[in-house]
């Protein structure tokens, strides 16, 4: 076996300062992900700090300077998020998104933060035996002329074009989500559509997030579309599969009319795809499967389909229609 | 060897339910898998082997730079082609690994670590430096590569076969379907990967080879191994009491076996123990080849057919033949004067296709099956009427009668289950909610097999009680269960009178469990070895005496065309925003033969529509042709059915009992359930929609507008 060393901090800071004293330095969460990484080959850290049980797994309302909503500890765990019965009620597109996620236990294991920073199946990612950039910079993309049906259209580029596999992520940035981090130099508040990034000529970087900088919280705005919300996932089997596309949709409603609409897309780009030019194309009009079709035609034009990805484009046309049609019913 | 000519066994436990023999030993953990056996079964400090595989698809091994593994401090040794022991036998090219420098596909074993831990031999492993003079290579699977005529299909089958004038017929022909239907390379993927454990001893001066595999045939994997390192049968040994599934994987030895055998030649005794890993099986322990399924069908406008052409292009690899029997099904199905199948193969630089449930029968009757719905709306008729227009009197390839053919009542039976009277006629014109909803229907048919080279043992215990020995394997089908009944019934006392021992090559020969053969050939066998005992020592016999034999051939069978059949129903959704298909109902009806446990042939004919269901909407290997090897090499990439997926899937199955076929009047189920339901799914799917698709497996993307 490869020898390395496994910390266990007493604090957020203690943690902070491990993993920036050590090159190659991972913290390692619910280890869903990291540790399938480790086993394959994909990582090989010389130092992991294991953050799953420092006191961040509470959550609680806030209602202050920067608002109302709830702060979730990035260490609680997805099951215990999914039920939350405030996340249920005002905030069901989390839930929702949350549990048509991975299985049972995995949930169980997984954390919000960790949830965060998984990074993309890209089946050529996953396999250190064929070159991409995104795990050995320069060594090629596979993934652009060879098993591409979960391929990203929007945001890719020649050197990537993998898809971000998370479901939760996807519910956070329609509802505008902060995300709490700590760094060497304290604590900074990332906006949920800043925290991930395009794959540019650099996919082996995923987020904006430095490698010693730790997520402690993530803040959810309190919005009436959030308590009108919910999460479509389209998959090839019924649960435990990767997202083809999804839909994280909110909506809230003036009489027939759009007040407010929020929808986000995973299974199309590096990151979670926040759709706001389909979403100013429906505000202040009628909600109609029509319009809905439109706007996100209008929200694909920027897309680049091949032929084993072209499907994903009605698919998202008739995932958002139906997504926000049934939004509008409940509303009703 | 002596041979007991079998009689039909008065049934008493057989044909009713009993639970398990090794059920409380499996849900309690206390059942030992081949790579869990301990100091308990003489696997004492074990060495552990991992596989390094080729990244080349083709070529040769120039250099194996072993200097970085050996210096880890676990790993014990690094095996490869300079430095490996010599084999006796080499022609089998899958299974002589490490004997000389030639890679034949992406994946192959080119080297083994030994280490103290599987963690140490894994790293070892990835420390290992290979390189390699790589040649240009051919791993893709094409209409226009296919062109190799191999002499026989599995396991024994004619290539081609052609009666009549196919041609002139469909040139006459008032309705022709002529379409081409493509299924996907498909894993078997059971629950439990294969693994070896293996250890040299000499005993009497000879040198002895013992291995716990995880096996569907103990007996074949000492035929397969035992010569390769110039050993007699007798000096090696194979156990396998717990087996995780295999759907044939485990039919025959693969390379890792022989990489475990390789491994311990060099250890001086010490065992050494071997996983394949998930994705290893992948390149390592065989697959069903893709298929491309040209059909064309010639009708009369009344649907009555007159011509049936198959042509079938598939693949294999350039190492090691092996020809998936896809037209064979096609050849006794349905009447028609004017008949001709044929196969052909591309030869490609891939790893060695193998078994996988039903092999043959299952793409091909996904081609056939979904021909004949095509057959049925272009004729007007429903597509269960077609069939009974198309009943032949006689198998059409042999001209024999069959012992037992009663597909129409199957059909009938089914269709009353699924309401069949009520379905409309035409397509895409049944919506509920966000659904379109349809239903479908094909028929399924499986040869019954009984292999040859069974024997069994009973020996009195006394007090009325019977040791009863054949060296089978159970793999989680029941076969311990299923055998202690026959035996039972075949010496005329209680199941619970029976000490049942399998699993262990040192027993009386047995074949594979494979082919839905297992209980007819193993079974007839008990039944002979009971019924000489009986002829031999009476019905109170002394404790000890004993009794081995094996059945008779029956000459008068060979009058018949033995043939299971059954009628698949599949009620399929699709999503009218989405695309998603769903299969919310799933009904097989059956005629196979006396059902021995209606508990255990449930199972079987139940995880035979799952299986169906699975490939038909989600199983597909992504080869990627550029570098040669599947990349949706796990279960996350690899989707089998999940629980969600699985939802009403039931089986039935006709009272009878077919005693021309074997003593216990049975004919076999393990396969017969994954036969035709791809197909029923795809109809129901065109019924829902409107939407024909022709290929495998049926996804989202292919029902959206």
């Amino acid at each position: 076996m490869r020898a390395m060393t496994y910390l266990r901090p007493e604090s957020p800071a203690a943690a902070v300062e491990m993993v920036a004293a050590t090159a190659g330095a991972q913290f390692l969460g619910g280890g869903t992900n990291l540790v399938d990484h480790l086993k394959l080959g994909v990582t090989s850290p010389e130092l992991l700090v294991d953050i799953s049980r420092l006191p961040l797994d509470t959550i609680e309302q806030y209602d202050g300077a920067s608002g109302r909503g709830l702060r979730l500890g990035a260490n609680v765990r997805n099951s215990d998020l999914a039920a939350h019965p405030v996340v249920r009620s005002r905030f069901p597109v989390v839930a929702r998104a949350l549990l048509s996620g991975a299985s049972g236990q995995i949930r169980n294991q997984a954390t919000t933060g960790g949830n965060l920073l998984q990074r993309t199946r890209c089946v050529y990612f996953q396999d250190v035996t064929t070159p991409c950039n995104k795990r050995e910079p320069g060594s090629g993309c596979s993934a652009l002329e060879g098993y591409a049906r979960y391929n990203a259209i929007l945001g890719a580029s020649d050197a990537c074009v993998a898809t971000h596999p998370s479901d939760l992520a996807v519910a956070l940035a329609a509802l505008d989500a902060v995300v709490v981090v700590l760094g060497p130099s304290g604590e900074r508040r990332v906006p949920f559509d800043e925290l991930h990034r395009l794959p540019g000529d650099d996919p082996s970087v995923d987020t904006t997030l430095g490698d010693d900088e730790l997520i402690t919280a993530v803040e959810i705005p309190s919005t009436a579309a959030g308590e009108r919300s919910t999460y479509r996932k389209v998959r090839d089997r019924a649960s435990y599969a990767f997202a083809l596309v999804s839909v994280a949709g909110a909506l809230d409603l003036d009489g027939r009319t759009v007040r407010d609409v929020r929808i986000a897309w995973g299974g199309v780009a590096h990151k979670p795809w926040r759709a706001r030019r389909a979403e100013a194309a429906l505000v202040g009009r009628e909600l109609t499967e029509d319009a809905v079709r439109a706007a996100v035609d209008e929200e694909l034009t920027a897309a680049r389909t091949t032929d084993e990805t072209a499907y994903k484009i009605p698919m998202l046309r008739g995932s958002t229609a139906l997504t926000l049609l049934r939004l509008a019913e409940e509303i009703r | 060897m002596t041979e007991q000519v079998v009689s039909p066994v008065r049934v008493r436990s057989v044909g009713r339910r009993l639970d398990r023999a090794d059920g409380r030993e499996k849900v309690t953990g206390a059942a030992t898998y081949a790579f869990e056996h301990g100091e308990a079964d003489g696997v004492v400090d074990p060495l552990h082997v991992w596989l390094v595989q080729s990244t080349v698809a083709k070529g040769r091994v120039a250099r194996v730079d072993s200097a970085a593994a050996l210096s880890h401090p676990e790993v014990e040794a690094v095996i490869d082609h300079t430095n490996a022991p010599r084999l006796e036998d080499t022609d089998d090219r899958e299974l002589a690994i490490l004997q000389d420098d030639a890679v034949g596909f992406r994946g192959q074993i080119v080297a083994l670590v030994l280490a103290g831990s599987a963690e140490a031999a894994r790293e070892g492993a990835a420390l290992v430096d290979v390189s390699y003079d790589v040649e240009p290579h051919e791993a893709e699977l094409r209409e226009d590569n296919a062109t190799y005529r191999p002499d026989s299909v599995n396991p024994d089958m004619e290539t081609d076969t052609e009666d009549g004038d196919v041609d002139a017929a469909l040139e006459q022909a008032e309705v022709v379907v002529d379409q081409t239907y493509r299924t996907p390379y498909e894993h078997n993927n059971p629950l439990e990967p294969h693994a070896t454990i293996a250890w040299w001893d000499t005993v009497d001066g000879r040198s002895t080879l013992s291995m716990f595999d995880s096996t569907q045939g103990v007996h074949g994997v000492v035929q397969s191994v035992a010569p390769m390192f110039g050993l007699e049968p007798d000096q090696m040994r194979v156990r396998a009491p717990y087996v995780g599934g295999g759907f044939g994987s485990k039919g025959e030895a693969h390379a890792h076996v022989v990489a475990a055998a390789l491994a311990a030649r060099t250890t001086n005794g010490r065992p050494v123990k071997l996983a394949v890993t998930r994705q290893q099986m992948f390149a390592l322990t065989g697959y069903r080849t893709a298929t491309i399924s040209h059909v064309r069908l010639g009708a009369r406008a009344d649907g009555t057919l007159t011509a049936i052409e198959h042509a079938v292009k598939e693949q294999s690899s350039a190492i090691k033949e092996y020809a998936e029997q896809t037209a064979s099904p096609t050849r006794m199905m349905y009447a028609a004067p004017n008949r001709r199948t044929s196969h052909r193969l591309a030869l490609l630089d891939v790893a060695v296709p193998s078994w996988m449930r039903a092999p043959g029968e299952m793409p091909g009757m996904f081609a056939h099956e979904v021909a004949m719905d095509e057959l049925a709306a272009a004729c007007g008729l429903d597509p269960i009427e077609l069939r009974v227009r198309n009943e032949p009197d006689l198998d059409p390839e042999t001209g024999k009668p069959f012992n037992n053919r009663r597909l129409l009542e199957c059909l009938q039976r089914g269709a009353e289950r699924f309401d069949w009277a009520s379905r409309p006629s035409e397509a895409r014109s049944l919506q509920e909610g966000d659904w379109w909803v349809g239903t479908g229907v094909a028929a399924a048919t499986y040869p019954a097999m009984k292999m040859p080279g069974n024997s069994a043992r009973v020996r009195s215990l006394g007090e009325g009680r019977y040791a009863v020995a054949i060296g089978s394997v159970d793999i989680g089908t029941g076969a311990r269960t299923v055998l202690t009944q026959i035996a039972a019934d075949a010496l005329e006392v209680e199941p619970d009178a029976i000490d049942l021992a399998i699993a262990d090559s040192r027993l009386p020969s047995a074949s594979v469990a494979g082919g839905s053969s297992g209980t007819s050939s193993w079974g007839t066998a008990i039944v002979a070895a009971a019924q000489l005992f009986r002829a031999d020592h009476g019905e109170a016999p002394d404790a000890g005496v004993e009794t081995t034999a094996s059945a008779a051939d029956d000459p008068a069978a060979d009058q018949y065309a033995f043939h299971s059949f059954g009628a698949v129903f599949a009620e399929a959704r699709v999503n009218r925003w989405t695309g998603e298909i769903r299969v919310p109902r799933l009904h097989g009806v059956y005629s196979v033969g006396r059902v021995i446990n209606p508990m255990t042939a449930r199972s079987q004919f139940v995880g035979g529509l799952v299986m169906g269901l699975s490939a038909g909407l989600f199983e597909e290997s992504y080869r990627d042709p550029r570098f040669g090897h599947v990349v949706t090499q796990d279960l996350a990439t690899y989707h089998v059915a999940s629980h969600a997926d699985v939802l009403d899937v039931g089986a039935e199955w006709l009272e009878e009992s077919d005693e021309a076929f074997t003593p216990m009047g049975s004919r076999g189920v393990g396969e017969i359930g994954i036969v035709g339901t791809a197909a029923a799914v795809a109809n129901a799917a065109y019924h829902a929609t409107g939407t024909r698709v022709r290929s495998l497996p049926l996804t989202a993307d292919l029902f959206l507008d």
